[in-house]
């Protein structure tokens, strides 16, 4: 069988599937595209391109440095584009996020406590993001994150944008 | 009524193929060298040998998955979670106007016990139920030998993350996963990992990319990270997913790389309702309505995001949850 590249997209290249409705809303499939939806994004921004119930999954566009975030469970950043490193520290306050509370939520300023590590992670590359640790993302060029979590306070909705809502993909 | 004792596996003189027959509360399954026949009070049914086997591998690795597996538009199983329907023509339109339709309830166990057992006498030495068929020989012809190794493949289950401490482990040459024949030009390279004194159970990161170009099974989603009841669930296809899904939740796809064209139709009566084309990037809901079959021109990765909520079931069947995930 005759050799055939793997293809990747990036930020810089994607091609677009799409819908082809026969009887059906294609809104019911919610069908986006994460380095579209990370082209059009501030840095940061947690798009929610997937949810089910109450978790989601988010595609973040990493440009420059993060504000620290601290989440009551385990996240997972899976690097679709580019280079990113992740910072963690062990905060000396555990109360920092409240036991039960969805999705992470902003630390102020630097945490206080141990630093526990880095990685720096390239594309296919995921880490966690352990429960009760600040993480901090830091990208020289802009790079892209698909993070699973839970929807938080900080997750952006905004399906009619980034969705395709045509009977046909739009060329 | 759930028939609970374990099933006689298979007759005890083979027939004249060299394969054994097989008796599941009243659904009776043979094989020659090219096709499964399946009877059952009211009708009989056939299925290629090599399509059934596939069919019954993936129900067999994914433990009767979420939902419905159907084998083809009339056979397959509805999972219960502790009990299974197997089905001849439940979902089919036809079958039920004509109220031809049957279906009989199994614990888990019996009905696992005797896919294996199938899977065992009826795999040949030539034959990979997991692998696609430009990577694997014949289905077909008199029994030939077992292929064991083939049909009791470790499932990959995550606690947490792979590479993580103490759970699933990363793939490599020397722990007998090598780099697939379609994926040689896959990166990998690993991530650079520093980890302070103390912290190198919590400081965990993998190339997903690299595990997943070494994975040795088609269409066998497999968990590598856990959020909750938030599943990673990524697999590597090619040619046709054996079996078409069909969703008692909403599950999700984000093509990690290259292309995959599904097939949606409707869940209960197979109506056609869309054709989805996923390329890298491209993220789409399956709502929990429908049933799908994938077609991968190329060895693609896809990340099947589940929700293993257990309550989740009920609450589309009751319609107080819409079967699409989000409205917009």
């Amino acid at each position: 069988m005759a050799s055939q590249p793997t293809r990747f997209g990036s930020l810089q290249h994607f091609d677009k599937g799409g819908v082809e409705v026969i009887k059906d809303d294609p809104r019911n499939y919610v069908f986006s595209n994460v380095f579209e939806v990370a082209s059009k994004a501030r840095p940061y921004e947690k798009v929610a391109v997937g949810k089910n119930i109450e978790y989601v999954i988010e595609a973040i566009r990493a440009e420059g440095t993060s504000g620290w975030r601290v989440a009551a469970q385990d996240e997972f950043a899976l690097v679709m584009d580019g280079e990113v490193e992740v910072r963690l520290v062990k905060p000396d306050d555990p109360s920092l996020v409240p036991p039960g509370s969805h999705g992470s939520i902003p630390v102020a300023g630097d945490p206080r406590g141990k630093r526990m590590g880095r990685v720096r992670a390239r594309r296919g590359h995921m880490t966690l993001l352990p429960a009760g640790a600040a993480y901090q993302f830091h990208a020289g060029h802009p790079s892209v994150i698909l993070l699973q979590t839970l929807a938080g306070r900080d997750t952006i909705e905004r399906w009619a944008e980034i969705c395709q809502t045509t009977p046909r993909p739009q060329a | 009524m759930t028939t609970d004792t374990l099933p006689e596996l298979g007759s005890i003189e083979p027939n004249r193929f060299g394969y054994r027959d097989f008796q599941l509360g009243k659904f009776s399954f043979s094989r020659d060298e090219y096709f499964v026949h399946i009877r059952w009070p009211n009708g009989t049914h056939m299925l290629a040998v090599d399509a059934f086997l596939r069919a019954i591998q993936r129900d067999v690795a994914w433990g009767f998955f979420y939902g419905i597996v159907n084998f083809d538009t009339v056979i397959g199983t509805v999972n219960h979670y502790g009990t299974v329907d197997l089905f001849a023509g439940r979902f089919n339109p036809q079958y039920r106007q004509a109220g031809l339709d049957y279906s009989e309830n199994f614990k888990t166990e019996a009905i696992s016990r005797l896919f294996e057992a199938i899977l065992v006498d009826w795999t040949n030495a030539t034959f990979d139920p997991f692998a696609s068929p430009a990577e694997t020989g014949s289905a077909f012809g008199p029994k030939n030998g077992s292929n064991k190794e083939a049909i009791t493949r470790h499932r990959v289950t995550a606690k947490r993350m792979i590479g993580a401490p103490g759970d699933e482990p990363v793939r490599t040459d020397d722990n007998g996963f090598p780099i697939n024949r379609q994926f040689k030009d896959v990166p990998q390279d690993a991530p650079e990992v520093h980890a302070e004194p103390g912290f190198e159970h919590e400081v965990v990161s993998v190339n997903l990319f690299a595990y997943l170009s070494r994975s040795d099974v088609t269409w066998n989603p497999s968990v590598v990270s856990v959020c909750k009841n938030s599943l990673y669930c990524p697999t590597t296809e090619e040619y046709i997913l054996p079996i078409i899904h069909g969703n008692d939740r909403v599950e999700w796809f984000v093509q990690l790389c290259d292309e995959i064209q599904w097939e949606v139709e409707d869940r209960d009566t197979g109506a056609v309702r869309a054709r989805v084309t996923m390329k890298a990037g491209d993220v789409a809901a399956m709502p929990a309505d429908i049933r799908h079959r994938g077609f991968s021109p190329k060895r693609s990765m896809l990340l099947v995001w589940e929700n293993a909520s257990p309550e989740l079931p009920a609450l589309y069947a009751s319609g107080k949850m819409p079967p699409a995930p989000v409205q917009f």
